[in-house]
């Protein structure tokens, strides 16, 4: 019976398998080979940084002279840095803020998108348009618009109505949510279309009872719609909140952390310590200051699925 | 036997994959660590030249200097291709790469840290000692020391380049002192006149007044980010008298930035703002940004290099006729004085020796040359003026004043800038003091009051002294932390 002969063939191949010609011979080595850029390339340009980074963290280094071993001095600078608050505090008030312009936005959109009957995939395209668009471009385009004399160009639009003009990036209060504003343009796109994707699995049929029941649309949105985009719902927050976490070319670009640090972010902190002095010599601060972000994310994150272990199972 | 078809092609991209892993790991880099000592440069043959030996005893050396900002345009490619054919002619076996750079703070660290800079690259003279105690420049000390000239230097000037020791790690090549940059055009429309620009701090700000009420943009503006806030809010302040460090006689460096006249330099800067509406709309200029606005007709006057003209040129496409330049106003107090600045010429430490001798002969024909003698001088201007550029932009003397007018007058024939506007400038500034920038973690000091300047240029209710003593605590903790 063939189904007997099997394991004795296969346990002869095993035994081939064991010398370095057939293994060679059966595609190892090309398998190898074509591994090599991956692991090259990700070992080049993310493990060996990570690794680096641990090292840095305890050093007092400005890449150039012998760097020196301090211990955790490096943490203690940070926290001891009045910026450190300051940034966290910026970077909780930014992903406040895209929370709640950002995160309803898309699911808005996304439901209404689908209701749609015609030119689904006009607006689809034009949803992810500012995806397309690279961020510093965008950015770009953005100061422009947030020009903050009477001739920029959302002045001359509020100065049609006898609004403004209003220091868009230019006052305290203003830049952040300005910022804020620019970095969902620049994001919503995206988890509009997996929002759309997920609501393609929603059963029609579900509507249909639900029409039958005489639902209106928001009913069908709560109790049909959303509990079953619970699942991709939970995951779009946590990357939301792990990106604004992270946040840096929007106020990079459009603020410099400024005016007066007040859209001074965790992520600009870092670039600051590294590379705000022309004479560097902060990046073991920088270092450590990653490594407790990181960290901070990372037990968020486990924290957050834990919580919401049974939430987040599909009914 | 034959290969199968999908055999063959993994063959190929395994040769393929192998060649780019190989390429990848194999590309050379030549290094060497910083050096204190070096061979010498050829001996000096004449009073201000090192005469170079024969091409046959030099083996061929490739260098790169960042002799061209970042958007450059072609004539001052062209003009400086045409020194670089010159000066191959005189040292035929060094290859120069021209590789765009302009320092800035943060791009110059990352370039430092990334190792990415050209061979020869310039420094502002608030780096100086910062580098030289980091030995991230190379020492030329004995390379320089061969020149005929360095003995010449001006002191005053000469001390940015150098260790505790006096030996030279870097050669400054230009000076200048802080002007109050203006607009001519602007001021015409505004019913003043260009030739009798404002002479105090007063008449600045009636000016800037009068020309964001009659024309629409900013009278007077302000760098504030880039470190450059701190760097303005110190011209100002030495203009009124006050200083932002001090050195006690126990040698204790002590931060000051909560001086008198800081405040008070303050304070003026948030009447232009708020009160008389004078400083528009924009308070995140940098030096490149308020330039580039500055040639475009944004703003009325800003202090800024007195050497910005050619920047300006370069870069912005400014209108000579717009630009006008005087000293900054000083206040009648004896401490009062124009902020100095100025340019080293630096050499990479990631060199070979060869290579860091040709670094000092490019800087000893490119920078020094032109100040010096009359054949370096006229060549220099002569292609310069072949491309546009601009010749005889107001500097402050390198050497000394003797030899500032004599260079003057060597290049008189191929001025090309127009030193009637130039003149309120240039007519004071020689007999005014000039002082130097803060000697101790200066960029430091200035990044850190970047925020300052920004609060108060946008924060109507900014508490000035609450700021400045926040400020002053935080630099004197800079201060006191021991460099690596």
């Amino acid at each position: 019976m063939s189904s007997r002969a099997e394991p004795a063939v296969a346990a002869s191949g095993v035994r081939k398998r064991r010398g370095p010609l057939t293994w060679v011979s059966r595609d190892g080595l090309s398998t190898l080979v074509f591994l090599l850029p991956l692991l090259l390339i990700f070992g080049m340009f993310s493990w060996f940084p990570i690794l680096r980074s641990f090292v840095m963290a305890v050093q007092h280094t400005n890449l150039v002279s012998t760097p020196t071993f301090v211990g955790l001095n490096n943490f203690a600078t940070v926290l001891a840095d009045p910026l450190f608050g300051t940034a966290v505090a910026n970077t909780a008030y930014f992903a406040l803020l895209a929370l709640i312009f950002g995160y309803p936005i898309p699911l808005v959109l996304a439901v209404i998108m689908s209701e749609t009957r015609r030119f689904k995939g006009l607006y689809s395209a034009l949803a992810y348009l500012p995806v397309v668009v690279p961020p510093v471009v965008g950015v770009l385009l953005w100061k422009v618009f947030y020009r903050g004399g009477p001739n920029g160009a959302f002045n001359s639009i509020l100065g049609t109505i006898g609004l403004g003009p209003i220091q868009w990036l230019g006052d305290a209060a203003m830049a952040m949510p300005s910022v804020v504003v620019e970095a969902t343009w620049a994001a919503f796109g995206g988890t509009v279309i997996i929002y759309l994707a997920a609501l393609l699995s929603v059963p029609p049929e579900l509507y249909d009872a639900a029409e039958v029941d005489g639902a209106s649309i928001w009913q069908k949105v709560r109790h049909v719609t959303l509990p079953h985009l619970r699942g991709i719902l939970f995951i779009t927050l946590i990357l939301q909140l792990i990106a604004t976490a992270q946040v840096f070319t929007e106020p990079f670009l459009l603020t410099e952390g400024g005016p007066a640090n007040s859209t001074t972010t965790v992520l600009l902190l870092i670039y600051q310590y590294a590379f705000g002095s022309s004479l560097g010599g902060h990046f073991g601060e920088a270092a450590a200051l990653s490594l407790m972000l990181a960290a901070f994310l990372g037990v968020f994150t486990a924290v957050y699925f834990w919580l919401t272990r049974s939430w987040s199972t599909e009914s | 036997m034959t290969v199968k078809p999908n055999l063959r092609f993994k063959a190929l991209a395994m040769v393929v994959v192998a060649m780019f892993a190989a390429s990848a790991c194999g590309s050379s880099t030549t290094t060497a660590s910083p050096s204190t000592t070096s061979a010498a440069t050829p001996a000096p043959t004449s009073a201000t030249s090192a005469a170079p030996t024969p091409a046959a005893t030099h083996k061929p050396v490739t260098i790169s200097v960042g002799a061209l900002r970042p958007g450059a345009t072609q004539e001052a490619v062209d003009a400086l291709n045409l020194q670089i054919s010159e000066f191959n002619a005189k040292y035929p076996w060094i290859t120069i790469e021209s590789q765009e750079y302009n320092w800035t703070g943060p791009t110059f660290s990352a370039e430092l840290a990334g190792g990415t800079l050209p061979t020869v690259f310039n420094i502002p003279f608030t780096d100086g000692k910062g580098l030289i105690a980091q030995h991230q420049i190379v020492n030329i000390d004995s390379r320089v020391r061969a020149l005929p000239y360095v003995d010449k230097l001006n002191k005053n000037v000469l001390i940015n380049g150098q260790d505790k020791d006096g030996k030279i790690w870097a050669l400054p090549y230009s000076a200048y002192g802080m002007s109050l940059t203006y607009n001519r055009t602007l001021f015409k429309a505004a019913g003043l006149d260009p030739d009798q620009p404002p002479t105090t701090w007063d008449e600045v700000k009636a000016d800037a007044k009068i020309i964001a009420t009659k024309t629409g943009v900013a009278g007077y503006s302000m760098m504030a980010t880039g470190n450059c806030g701190g760097w303005q809010l110190t011209t100002i302040t030495n203009a009124l008298g006050g200083r932002m460090e001090a050195v006690g006689a126990d040698g204790k460096v002590s931060a000051t930035v909560n001086n008198a006249q800081t405040k008070a330099a303050l304070a003026y800067l948030h009447g232009l703002r708020w009160d008389d509406n004078s400083m528009g709309a924009t308070f995140d200029y940098n030096w490149g940004t308020i330039n580039a606005a500055f040639a475009a007709g944004q703003i009325g006057m800003f202090t800024g290099g007195s050497d910005l003209y050619t920047a300006m040129v370069q870069s912005n496409e400014l209108v000579p006729a717009d630009y006008g330049v005087t000293i900054v106003p000083l206040a009648n107090d004896p401490n009062a004085g124009v902020l100095g600045g100025g340019n080293l010429a630096a050499v990479n430490v990631l060199t070979t020796e060869d290579q860091r001798d040709a670094a000092v002969d490019w800087i000893d024909y490119y920078y020094m040359q032109p100040l010096l003698t009359q054949d370096g001088a006229v060549a220099n201007a002569q292609a310069l003026k072949a491309n546009n550029q601009p010749v005889g932009v107001p500097a402050l003397p390198v050497f000394d004043k003797a030899t500032y007018d004599q260079q003057q007058l060597w290049i008189k024939d191929y001025t090309n800038v127009p030193t009637a506007q130039m003149t309120p400038f240039t007519s004071k500034i020689f007999t005014e003091p000039v002082l130097t920038e803060p000697l101790y973690n200066t960029q430091d000091l200035y990044k850190t009051l970047d925020p300052v300047v920004q609060a108060v240029l946008t924060n109507k209710n900014a508490d000035i002294n609450a700021l400045l003593d926040a400020a002053n605590v935080a630099v004197q903790k800079i201060i006191d932390t021991p460099a690596s």
